[in-house]
């Protein structure tokens, strides 16, 4: 087999509060393959955000990088120097972040914005090469290429969204990381930005890591799904194989929580609440809500192991 | 025919000014009648008109033309005592419900306010015991919610104080809107699961706003689908989400990220070139511009609801063979079919 694209390696990301640290992402461990969509689910506070910054090497303090090991195509993003990790973020790697749409400076039009960014990243482009690439990159979000030369106030949340892709995606990366692209917008326009999030994916053959919390959006959008809870990740599989048989408890619970056509009116959450962050509980951090925890969840930490190829399960009912 | 507890008639309700104005609800009638322990969902896409329709049967908008009557009574009418009556009986819940509400305030402050300011306990005990009731009930232990503030609580906590609240003071109408679009997936089951208690032990019945069909369709028992403030398809929520009529509640059904792999969105192509076009005010069908299936008669005036079946109307010429529902009949399309 070849090497992944992407492997996180027991990676370990603390803001130090007053209170002290706030484990957002606690020793996780995965790949991702080239060309592959990859979901990554989590409650809001799980550490999913924390997790896309960390990968672009953006954490600010009180946030710090406290271990582990991001290896993109061989190298490791965390020993790089901050002029060669520019780079890399340049050729290989960029990310739409959490509410990008609504950060788009409200006084430029689109296409100076979408300038910055090139011209930042390639200096060697004349402007006439420039004004045709982003009329390019707009046409490849679906939008009309008149956009350029609108303000963002002129433009629908759903258009929004297509610059931010059409800026991701400016430098033919091999990953984009998107996090939570289309929460904020309907349903309709959702199907739509993700239809061409996936065409342009398949096109351009790019991995993907779509961040968000709607299992819905991503029973139908992703290859693999990777789940997280409380900084730390308790499953990855296919996405078909994770929703057809979860093996963790917490996706057990998380699954049969969700309203599918067929069972109309059964809710069943899942008990409790989520543990802080500064204290974790010992072991498991599940525990403290698992219906089938036993005194060993208690006291170790499960290892996240391959329990079949390509599946990834941290529990001690699974793999003791 | 008995008096409605709440009813809208001919309410439209105008934003802004003369040049640049939105008609947030557009010439609305529906009759809510008192011993209807049902769900209703109020469902579109944002700016459709849901919040301005929640607020108008609450009383916090006054309608632009039309009027809101309360038990047979226009709300600008009502005495003091019809106030107070109308205030009590017709309790909401909002998406982020403590951002109404003082954040000194502890929990406890939040559920003796109304037990006071409606006279409902003749003692400090019994005061007590009928917050301790209502958060169990909505699956809360007191002792742990009671002598908190809010930012010490979960969203999930928080929200579901809301319901408690509400089930406080035994309401005729609960208006609910976006209870749980701010709450993880795994809280979302739990809180509807409160509502619908609410609504079935003890027969209050509930108006859900939401822009999310898979918890209207899990949640309610009928379904009202706004699109920029006119209805375009009601009535019985399996019918009208297992399968959609108007072209409009098609492209949305198709549209719901449905959490299940087997049941892919499959190609786009369908939904993609039409709905691009924007929103234009037009004499006919408001969805005329975004419609796969339109035709000449769209243009000329805005469709009728027609009854396509005995407990669904749709807005849509496609099916003006069917009987007229006149508009303010709606709400007899919220009875059991037969
Ligand atoms: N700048 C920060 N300072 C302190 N704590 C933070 C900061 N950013 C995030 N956190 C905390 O880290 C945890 C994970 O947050 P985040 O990565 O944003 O989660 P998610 O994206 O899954 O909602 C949360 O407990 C959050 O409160
Ligand atoms: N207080 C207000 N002032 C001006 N316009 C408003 C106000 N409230 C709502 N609107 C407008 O009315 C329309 C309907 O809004 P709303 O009822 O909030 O829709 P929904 O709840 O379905 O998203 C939107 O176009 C919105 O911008
Ligand atoms: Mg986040
Ligand atoms: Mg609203």
């Amino acid at each position: 087999m070849t090497e992944a694209l992407l492997q996180i390696k027991d990676l370990r990301v603390y803001y130090h509060v007053d209170a002290g640290a706030v484990r957002a992402v606690d020793g996780v461990s995965f790949n991702l393959e080239a060309g592959i969509k990859l979901g990554l689910v989590g409650e809001s506070g799980s550490g999913k955000s924390t997790m896309a910054l960390a990968l672009m090497r953006m954490i600010k303090a009180p946030g710090k990088i406290e271990s582990g090991q991001m290896i993109l195509d061989g190298v490791d993003l965390l020993q790089l120097s901050e002029e060669k990790m520019r780079q890399t973020k340049l050729m290989k790697l960029s990310m739409i972040p959490q509410g990008a749409m609504n950060s788009l400076n409200p006084v430029m039009r689109i296409d100076k914005q979408m300038m910055d960014g090139l011209e930042d990243h390639n200096s060697l482009l004349s402007k006439e090469e420039l004004t045709a690439r982003i009329q390019e990159l707009l046409t490849a979000v679906d939008l009309d290429p008149k956009v350029a030369k609108m303000y963002p106030h002129e433009l629908s949340g759903g258009m929004k969204q297509r610059v931010c892709v059409a800026m991701a995606i400016s430098m033919e990366p091999d990953l984009i990381i998107a996090d939570e692209p289309t929460s904020a917008l309907d349903v309709v326009i959702q199907r739509q930005v993700m239809a061409m999030i996936n065409r342009l994916q398949e096109k351009l053959g790019l991995a993907l890591i779509l961040i968000g919390h709607d299992m819905g959006l991503m029973a139908q959008s992703v290859d693999r799904l990777a789940v997280m809870y409380a900084g730390r990740m308790m499953e990855i599989a296919d996405t078909k194989v994770i929703f057809g048989n979860p093996l963790h408890p917490y996706t057990q619970l998380l699954i049969s929580s969700l309203p599918v056509l067929e069972n109309k009116g059964v809710f069943s959450g899942i008990p409790g609440v989520t543990p802080s962050l500064l204290t974790p509980p010992p072991g498991c951090v599940f525990h403290t809500r698992c219906p089938k925890a036993r005194d060993v969840c208690r006291e170790r930490i499960p290892v996240f192991t391959e329990v079949e190829t390509g599946r990834w399960v941290a529990c001690h009912l699974i793999t003791a | 025919m008995a008096t409605s507890l709440i009813e809208l008639k001919n309410v439209t309700k105008i934003f802004g000014g003369k040049k640049n104005y939105t008609v947030a609800l557009d010439d609305m009638s529906l009759a809510l009648s008192e011993n209807f322990p049902r769900i209703v969902t109020v469902a579109g896409e944002s700016g459709s008109g849901k919040t301005t329709m929640g607020m108008l049967l609450l009383g916090f908008y006054s309608p632009t033309f039309g009027q809101v009557f309360y038990r047979g009574q226009d709300l600008r009418e009502l005495t003091w005592t019809g106030m107070m009556d109308y205030r009590r009986n017709i309790q909401a819940v909002f998406q982020d419900p403590f951002a109404v509400y003082n954040p000194f305030y502890k929990v406890d402050n939040l559920l003796s306010i109304p037990i006071k300011n409606f006279k409902l306990a003749s003692s400090g005990a019994e005061a007590r015991s009928m917050m301790e009731e209502a958060l169990t009930s909505v699956g809360l232990r007191p002792e742990e919610t009671l002598g908190r503030f809010p930012h010490q609580l979960s969203g999930g906590q928080r929200q579901r104080i809301a319901v408690a609240r509400a089930l406080l003071l035994k309401p005729k109408l609960l208006i609910a809107d976006e209870p749980v679009s701010m709450v993880d997936a795994s809280l979302r089951s739990t809180i509807l699961k409160s509502l619908r208690a609410l609504n079935q032990d003890y027969g209050i019945p509930i108006f859900y706003i939401t822009h999310d069909l898979t918890t209207a369709y899990h949640v309610s028992d009928y379904i009202m689908i706004l699109y920029h403030g006119s209805v375009m398809e009601v009535g019985n929520v399996d019918k009208i989400i297992r399968d959609p009529q108007h072209p409009y509640t098609q492209l949305l059904v198709k549209s719901i990220p449905w959490p299940d792999p087997n049941m892919a969105w499959g190609d786009a192509d369908d939904i993609i070139n039409k709905s691009k076009v924007a929103f234009v005010k037009t004499t006919g069908c408001k969805f005329l511009p975004r419609c796969p299936r339109a035709h000449d008669i769209c243009q000329t005036q805005p469709p009728a609801l027609f009854a396509k079946d005995s407990d669904r109307a749709v807005a849509c010429y496609l099916f003006k063979d069917a009987p007229v529902v006149p508009r303010e009949e709606l709400g007899t399309l919220f009875r059991e079919a037969v």
